[in-house]
Order: C-alpha cells, then sequence, then structure tokens
C-alpha cells in the first residue's frame, strides 16, 4: 500500500484508520530525514488533528474525499496556516506565520488529504540541485553523496524515499521535471496557468507553474483533477473549466500520434539519456522524430527572461535603503545574488526581445502540434551528479552542471507546454526521467500514455 | 559587441537602479552578465517578424 489511491481506499473501507497511516509517515520521516534532508518542517501535530477529523467523518458516514488520509507535503513555496513561507531564504525566515493555505494546500486538504510539512528546495526557486546554502542539500534516496535535483528536489526525494506517497512542487525552467528524473519518480509541470499558484512564492511570473509528485500515474492524475479549477485570488489562473484526466487515463492510446524529439533533444546528453527515450519509444512502436525548430534559442530567451523577472522580483531587498529599512543582498546564497543582480541590469530590449521570440516559437511549436499529439524528449542530459559536482563533460565538452541539468526542460515550460516526467529505472544505474510533452491543455493524453506505459513495466516509481 | 566595457556598465546601471553591488561580489555579478550577455546575443541576433507583438499576458 504504497501509492496514495490505495492508502484513500483503504482508509476510506477503515481498513486502516487515518491516524495510523500519519503516524506511520511522521515515524518515517523521523527515521530517514536526518540523512536525506527533505523537510524543512514538519507539522505533526496538525496531521494528527487532521487525520483524526478525517476518521470521525467516516465513522459518521460521511465522505471524507479522494484522497481521504493520505499524507502529502509541499515545498515550501507554498502558505501553511501557521507556518512562515522560506521559498529556501534565511530572510524570509523573518517573515510572520501565513494567514492562510495556498489555494492547492487547500485543495488536497479539502480532498481528504493530510498536510505533515514543508519541504526543502533551491533558494527562491532559483537552481536544479536543492543546494541549499541556508537549509542543507537534499540528497537522492538513491545516492546519498549525489543530488536530487531541484528546484523541488525536497518533493521528488520525499516521494522517491517513501516517506510520503504525494508532494507538490513548483517548475518555472524544469523544477519538478529535473528532479523527478533524478530521483526516478513522476513529475507533472501542467499547462501554465491551468493550476493556481495563489499563495506560492513566485520566482519569474510568466513561466512559474505547480505541480505534483508521485509514485504512479493514477495518483499524479487524482491529484491533477483534485488541483483543476478557476481561482479568484490567482489572475492568470485559467477560467476554462476542469476536463478530468482521471476517466481518460485507461483509454486505448493506438489513436494517439507520438515522435521522438530529433535535432537539439539528442545532442549534449549521456548515451543512457537518449537510450531511456529509445526504451520508451520501443515500447510503444514509435519510429517517427519530429523538429522542435530553435529550441536552442528558445532555451536562451528563457534564461534572459527568467533572470530579469527573477531579479524584479527581488530588487527591494537588494536595494541601497536608508534606516529603518536595510538591503539585505549578504544574506542571499551568493550564487542567487549575483545572478539577480546580474539579472536587474538586463536592459527592457533584451527582455522585449525574448519575450517577441516566445509567440514567433509559440506559433511554430503549434504547427508542430498539427501532426503529432505527444513527443518524447529525455528529462536530463545526465542522471543525479555527485553533491557540489560543478563540471560535466557532454559530447566531449565541459561544462558547467548546474545550467545545463535544464537542457532539455527549458525550452518546453518557455511556452507552458504540459510534460510529465516518467521514470525510467535501471538495473545498478540512477534512475533517469523521458518526457511526455503534449499542446497546451492536453494533460490527458500524456497521461494515457503513461498509463499504457506503466502498465508495460516501462516506466515504474518503486520505493528506494 | 566590440568596446563594451561590461563592468562599467555594472557600474553605471547598478548607480541608475540604486543597486548595492559590494567589491566582493562585483565580480560574481560581471561574470553573470558576461553569460546573460552572450545569451541573449542568440535571441537578439533572430530576425523576428515586425508583426510580432509582446503580449501583456501571455498565453500558451
Amino acid at each position: 500500500m504504497n501509492d496514495a489511491v490505495s492508502i484513500a481506499t483503504a482508509v476510506r473501507e477503515g481498513k486502516v484508520s487515518a491516524v495510523e497511516v500519519t503516524k506511520a509517515a511522521i515515524a518515517r520521516i523521523a527515521a530517514q530525514d536526518n540523512q536525506l534532508n527533505c523537510f524543512t518542517a514538519v507539522t505533526a501535530e496538525t496531521a494528527l488533528t487532521d487525520a483524526a477529523r478525517i476518521d470521525r467523518e467516516i465513522a459518521q458516514g460521511n465522505h471524507p474525499g479522494i484522497l481521504a488520509g493520505v499524507p502529502f507535503a509541499v515545498k515550501n513555496l507554498f502558505d501553511i496556516t501557521g507556518l512562515t513561507t522560506l521559498a529556501g531564504s534565511k530572510i524570509n525566515a523573518e517573515n510572520p506565520a501565513a494567514s492562510q493555505d495556498a489555494t492547492a494546500v487547500a485543495k488536497l486538504k479539502q480532498a481528504g488529504a493530510v498536510l505533515v510539512g514543508a519541504l526543502n528546495m533551491d533558494e527562491y526557486a532559483y537552481g536544479f540541485v536543492t543546494e541549499n546554502s541556508h537549509y542543507g542539500a537534499t540528497h537522492n534516496p538513491h545516492d546519498l553523496q549525489r543530488v536530487a535535483g531541484g528546484s523541488s528536489g525536497g518533493s521528488a526525494a520525499a516521494v522517491a524515499a517513501g516517506l510520503v506517497p504525494l508532494t507538490l512542487g513548483s517548475d518555472t525552467n524544469g523544477s519538478i521535471r529535473v528532479p523527478a528524473a533524478l530521483c526516478g519518480v513522476f513529475g507533472l509541470k501542467p499547462t501554465y496557468s491551468r493550476l493556481s499558484r495563489a499563495g506560492v512564492a513566485l520566482f519569474s511570473s510568466s513561466f512559474d507553474h505547480i505541480g505534483p509528485f508521485a509514485r504512479s500515474v493514477q495518483d499524479i492524475a487524482t491529484v491533477f483533477d483534485a488541483l483543476q479549477g478557476e481561482d479568484d485570488r490567482d489572475p492568470i489562473c485559467t477560467k476554462r473549466p476542469p476536463e478530468l484526466v482521471l476517466p481518460q487515463l485507461k483509454q486505448d492510446i493506438s489513436d494517439i500520434r507520438i515522435a521522438i524529439a530529433a535535432d537539439y533533444f539528442t545532442k549534449g546528453a549521456e548515451p543512457e539519456a537518449l537510450a531511456a527515450v529509445q526504451k520508451v519509444a520501443d515500447a510503444l512502436n514509435i519510429t517517427e522524430y519530429v523538429t522542435i525548430p530553435e529550441a536552442h534559442r528558445a532555451r536562451a530567451a528563457a534564461f534572459v527572461i527568467t533572470a530579469s523577472e527573477g531579479a524584479n522580483l527581488h530588487l527591494d531587498k537588494l536595494r541601497r535603503q536608508s534606516p529603518p529599512k536595510v538591503s539585505r543582498p549578504q544574506d542571499f546564497d551568493s550564487a542567487t545574488r549575483d545572478r539577480f543582480l546580474a539579472g536587474a541590469l538586463i536592459p527592457s530590449s533584451w527582455y522585449l526581445q525574448a519575450q517577441r521570440f516566445r509567440k514567433w516559437y509559440r506559433d511554430r511549436v503549434r504547427e508542430v502540434f498539427q501532426n503529432v499529439d505527444v513527443i518524447l524528449a529525455p528529462t536530463t542530459p545526465i542522471s543525479a551528479p555527485l553533491i557540489g559536482q560543478q563540471i560535466m563533460i557532454l559530447d566531449g565538452e565541459e561544462i558547467l552542471v548546474r545550467p545545463h541539468l535544464g537542457l532539455f526542460t527549458q525550452p518546453l515550460s518557455f511556452i507552458g507546454l504540459p510534460v510529465l516526467s516518467v521514470p525510467i529505472q535501471r538495473q545498478n544505474a540512477l534512475p533517469l526521467g523521458v518526457q511526455l510533452i503534449a499542446a497546451p491543455y492536453k494533460e490527458a493524453l500524456i497521461l494515457r500514455v503513461a498509463a499504457a506505459l506503466e502498465v508495460k513495466g516501462v516506466v515504474s516509481a518503486p520505493i528506494v | 559587441m566590440e568596446g563594451f566595457n561590461v563592468g562599467e556598465y555594472v557600474n553605471q546601471m547598478a548607480l541608475l537602479l540604486d543597486l548595492e553591488i559590494r567589491d566582493e561580489y562585483r565580480d560574481g555579478v560581471v561574470e553573470n552578465f558576461e553569460r546573460i550577455s552572450a545569451i541573449a546575443n542568440l535571441v537578439n541576433s533572430f530576425p523576428i517578424p515586425e508583426d510580432i507583438e509582446v503580449a501583456p499576458v501571455f498565453e500558451p
């Protein structure tokens, strides 16, 4: 009983109580998190109170929700009532506690899930490794010497290690997909604006998405459905009505046109990353290739926009200010601070050119999706690097590890496409991920393909 | 950009924006801006048709 849906079923049927499930999760966290460093806060007391309420509802014959009694945790940039939202920053630790839950947290609680804590991340979500200088590195459960990926590293590692079956993270340029791949779990970045970001600390407003991590496609679909819907608290959240994906999961996929991403997505990766894509393609009998034009330029434009928007959000803390307000540049991680300061200096013409390119690129990718429904690509160019590793060698060239973990994820979030990273487990080797990419609002297609791959045993996320 | 002095640009823009760039991390900021500049050049050199506008609200 490792997955969320099985736990919820057992709780609803009275085979196990929500309190027992919650206590077990808290015990696992207590036993393992000192090594993994996934959690920045464990909300044991409120979790047990909430779990007891679920049990009372069941005893009274009420339906406690589709995720009844399922323990979950969220990246520490989601507001949690009574906790200070850190967003990975030492500066935010001085802020008052949140007065209400982020919409996503509230929706999962309404579905009966039990929040057990907040999870570690890169400072302000600006990174791919979760080596947080204030709160420590999150370790990969497959090899404690290695990174969990980032910036939602705590979210991915907590699921991979079986501390909780469900977590939420955020993805700006790959921050759900990269850690999902490196930790060997499922991670969904939905279409931009599809899920409410209300109560979530932003990094780069026009790129930020939220999404779930889990160990099964059914769990991912269940959470996605629970989170869908308009939200007045989030002005960018779509007015589009929810389109439930769970009822569609078992549908035949023979009508879905699938192709492998060519050119850019086949270069600059270790052979095993490409082999992972081929494994998925072979399982689906896919031989077609498709080119996403100018993907390398899309990544560059995403870099410019992220640097500019990210810096803008933090200008106040980087400016000279008179007492009693003081600037705080010394309290940032030095790498984050230098990137934000440099990003603040970007001329508006560069930013606007990148935004105009974004529309041009979106139109070209829309053309690609006239001929194909789902595209396969590697999630990361390598498996999990060592903690502290700065350099990797790809195609005979020495390149920096940290920015290049997002090599294959950035060009897709640049135009807000829905992408699921599915885990490929390998014998005596670290896991890798493969991205299933679709046109906007076509999450159901990628989840149906993933479900078929899961049935075939090609993708899986067992507890490490 | 021939003759462009990144260090001087960082100094002048920081002054204009009232940013605090202390001596001990100025080199890191300059290095990051040089990287951004090289990456931005990929986009800036691309001939985008004139009728492609920037939308105030991006839609995927």
